[in-house]
C-alpha cells in the first residue's frame, strides 16, 4: 500500500522538474480572452465584435437579442460593439411560455 | 339582436389597440410548435405570451423557432417575465424583449415570490411596474387578487391588471370571485384573470363576473386534447362575455313560474 503513493509522488516531482513547454508569445499573435456567454466561460479572440461572436455561435441573422454587462446592445451596433476580457454577454430568444 | 353586428362593437381595448378575442393564451407546455400553433388558432387568440430565455449555445441554431410558428404579423406576441424573482431581472427581461421584437412595448410583468405557490412578489412587482412604465413600456401586470394593489398598479400606469384566480397551473378555478368583483368594479383598465382556470366553465365564470378577458396556458396545453380544449375555452369566453353583457337574473330563494299563472284549466 505504501509503495504506491511514494511512486506517484516521484512521478509528480519528475514532471514538475521538466522545463515548461515552449509557448508562442500570445501578445504577438491573436490575444485570447475570456468572456461569460449565457453564464458559461467562453474563449475568444480579442477585438471580437458582437456580430462576429453571433456568427461563431451560429446565430447570425437569427432573431435574438443581446445584452452586454446588463445593457442592451441594439442590432444596429452588433458590428461595432467589441467585446473585452471578462465581459458578460447574454443572447436570448423567445420560447414557449405562459 | 344581431350578433354579427354586435360582436365587433365589443372589442377588448388594451393600450388603445382593439382585439376581437378576449382569450389570451400562453405558449408553454405544448408537445411541439405545430400543436402550439393549432391550439392558438383554435382558441382564436390574438395575444399570445412568450418567454424570453437564453439560447442554448451549441445546439442547432437553425432549428425552427416559436416565432416561426407564431409570426408577429399574425399574433400580438406578449413577452412575459415569468421566472423572474426580483424587479431588476424583470426589467432586464422586458428590455431584452423590446430589442428582440423590434421595439415592441407591450409586456406581461410577472415577478414571482415563491416557488411553491408562484404567488407574485407584489413589492417587487410594483417596483418593476413603475420602472417599466417610466421607460415607455405598456405593462400588463400579473398580480394577487388584492383590490387595493390592483388599483395601485392601475394608478402607476399599467395598461391591464391581471389578478390570479387560483395559483398558476393549479386548475382550481375561480376561487376569489368577490375579490375579483371588487377589482373589476373599481377598474378603469382591463382586468384579465391570469391564472388558475382549469376548464371551460371556469373561464365562463370569470367572464360572467365581468372580467375583460382571461389568460391561460396550462388548462389548454395540459388537456388530453389541447386543440379541442382551446376551442372549448373560446366558446366559454364568448358565452361568459355575452351572459355578462346580457345581464343575468337576480338569484331568488323561491321559485318563479315561467308559464303564465292566469288561464290554467280546472
Amino acid at each position: 500500500m505504501a509503495v504506491v503513493p511514494v511512486a506517484a509522488g516521484m512521478r509528480h516531482r519528475a514532471r514538475l522538474s521538466r522545463p515548461p513547454p515552449v509557448k508562442r508569445d500570445a501578445s504577438r499573435y491573436n490575444v485570447r480572452m475570456q468572456i461569460i456567454l449565457n453564464g458559461q466561460p467562453r474563449d475568444c479572440d480579442s477585438a471580437t465584435s458582437v456580430a462576429r461572436l453571433l456568427e461563431q455561435a451560429g446565430y447570425a441573422g437569427r432573431r435574438v437579442a443581446v445584452e452586454l454587462n446588463q445593457e442592451i446592445v441594439p442590432r444596429s451596433r452588433h458590428d461595432s460593439q467589441l467585446l473585452a476580457d471578462g465581459d458578460r454577454l447574454e443572447i436570448v430568444h423567445a420560447i414557449g411560455g405562459g | 339582436m344581431n350578433l354579427k353586428t354586435t360582436a365587433p362593437t365589443d372589442p377588448l381595448i388594451i393600450a388603445g389597440k382593439s382585439y376581437g378575442s378576449r382569450l389570451l393564451t400562453g405558449t408553454g407546455k405544448y408537445r411541439d410548435f405545430d400543436e402550439t400553433r393549432a391550439a392558438s388558432l383554435a382558441a382564436g387568440a390574438e395575444i399570445v405570451t412568450v418567454a424570453i430565455r437564453r439560447v442554448n449555445i451549441g445546439q442547432d441554431p437553425s432549428a425552427p423557432s416559436l416565432i416561426d410558428a407564431l409570426p408577429p404579423g399574425e399574433f400580438t406576441l406578449l413577452p412575459n417575465t415569468a421566472g423572474c424573482y426580483n424587479a431588476a431581472d424583470a426589467v432586464r427581461t422586458c428590455k431584452l424583449a423590446r430589442e428582440l421584437l423590434d421595439g415592441h412595448r407591450l409586456v406581461k410583468l410577472e415577478v414571482l415570490g415563491d416557488q411553491k405557490t408562484l404567488f407574485p412578489d407584489v413589492v417587487e412587482t410594483l417596483k418593476a411596474a413603475e420602472e417599466l412604465v417610466a421607460d415607455g413600456f405598456e405593462v400588463m401586470v400579473y398580480t394577487s387578487d388584492d383590490p387595493i394593489l390592483a388599483k395601485r398598479l392601475e394608478q402607476i400606469g399599467c395598461v391591464a391588471v391581471m389578478p390570479l384566480a387560483a395559483p398558476i397551473g393549479s386548475g382550481l378555478g375561480i376561487q376569489n370571485r368577490y375579490n375579483l368583483l371588487e377589482i373589476i368594479e373599481n377598474a378603469k383598465v382591463p382586468i384579465i384573470v391570469d391564472a388558475g382556470v382549469g376548464t371551460a366553465s371556469d373561464a365562463a365564470i370569470a367572464m360572467e363576473l365581468g372580467c375583460d378577458g382571461v389568460l391561460m396556458n396550462t388548462a389548454i396545453a395540459g388537456a388530453r386534447d389541447p386543440v379541442l380544449m382551446a376551442h372549448a375555452m373560446k366558446l366559454a369566453i364568448q358565452a361568459g362575455r355575452a351572459a355578462f353583457r346580457a345581464g343575468r337574473i337576480p338569484r331568488k330563494r323561491y321559485a318563479s313560474a315561467s308559464s303564465p299563472i292566469d288561464g290554467t284549466i280546472g
